[in-house]
């Protein structure tokens, strides 16, 4: 008897196993961030546009914000800046920038090319910010509550799909409590 | 038959050595040179040699040459000038990326299965074999004269 079992718990294993290997639509790069449910890490940088107006974090206590960590030399940054325009026309909750490993005319002149979606722009002059928050890469969007506990990470260019699939619910959650 | 199943758990034993076997590519540079004291750099090179590189994510941040690994070289290397511990400097990165920028884990209760898993495997081999080796065993051989 076991000898038909064995087999077919078997293929069931890897059958199992498979189905979550090799989804496509799973990020195989993506890492679960230790962040989520943590309180935020603190920054105060200057602004990328106003070198001498600082930018904290801190100064959000209080209210949902989602943090975009970006950078020019990045090319899904590109990609996804229309879809963060298009979030920030909706004036749901503040956008706050982190440009990481870049030079300020470049990032300059990029805001003013294509447009600006951010309430302001911190400027990772060191990358010790993006070390605190964990990030690897870019972009990343975050999104942080009015108790500045992580909430979400994503890892990926946003849509406005992944915006309204992954954001939106959880936005209006944080609301719902207080947060 | 006793030979061929002790050359396929050589073949095993092998295997498992070739692994545990250190490759070393050439580290990747920095401007800053090496540590002064020289206990300090030989803690250097192996914290960073343990810690993966996140972008290139099968290499070490000693390795590695993107600037997120450069960063995290200085952030090491300021945290052993300020006499962080060993601990101190991996719970510093594993609070920020997770456990998985640690190429080894510490052997934790979860993590155990990884751990364990090779000695389950070659438990399973060596029952796989002696079984299918003790049946042969039993079967009278092809090329013997009917």
């Amino acid at each position: 008897m076991w000898k038909f079992l064995l087999p077919c718990a078997v293929f069931i294993a890897l059958a199992v196993l498979f189905a979550f290997g090799l989804n496509p639509n799973r990020d195989i790069h993506a890492l679960p961030s230790p962040l989520i449910g943590k309180p935020a890490p603190l920054f105060t940088l200057g602004d990328v546009l106003e070198p001498n107006r600082l930018v904290s974090n801190a100064d959000l206590k209080g209210q949902v914000y989602v943090l975009n960590v970006w950078g020019t030399w990045c090319v899904a940054c590109r990609q996804e800046h229309e879809a963060l325009l298009a979030i920030a026309q909706q004036r749901v909750v503040p956008i706050i920038g982190l440009d990481y490993m870049d030079e300020r005319g470049k990032a300059q002149q990029w805001l003013q090319q294509l447009g600006n979606p951010y309430a302001a722009v911190a400027f990772d002059t060191d990358g010790r910010t993006a070390i605190d928050w964990g990030v690897y890469g870019a972009p990343e969007t975050f999104l942080v509550d009015g108790n500045g506990r992580v909430l979400f990470k994503f890892i990926s260019p946003m849509t406005a799909e992944v915006w309204q699939r992954e954001f939106v619910p959880r936005i209006d959650a944080a609301r719902r409590g207080g947060a | 038959m006793k030979l061929v199943a002790l050359l396929i758990v050589a073949a095993f034993g092998m295997g498992a050595a070739l692994a545990l076997a250190d490759a070393t590519p050439a580290p990747a540079l920095d401007a800053y040179g090496q540590l002064q004291d020289p206990a300090l750099q030989v803690r250097f090179e192996r914290i960073t040699g343990q810690l993966r590189c996140l972008v290139c994510q099968n290499e070490s941040i000693a390795d590695s040459n993107v600037e997120l690994a450069s960063d995290l070289r200085r952030q090491v290397r300021e945290m052993l000038l300020a006499g962080k511990s060993d601990d101190a400097i991996f719970t510093f990165m594993t609070d920020r990326y997770g456990e998985f920028v640690r190429f080894s884990p510490p052997l934790e209760p979860k993590t155990l299965l990884i751990w364990g898993a090779p000695f389950i495997m070659l438990l399973l081999g060596g029952i796989i074999i002696y079984r299918v080796a003790r049946q042969r065993s039993r079967l009278p051989l092809d090329d013997e004269p009917r």
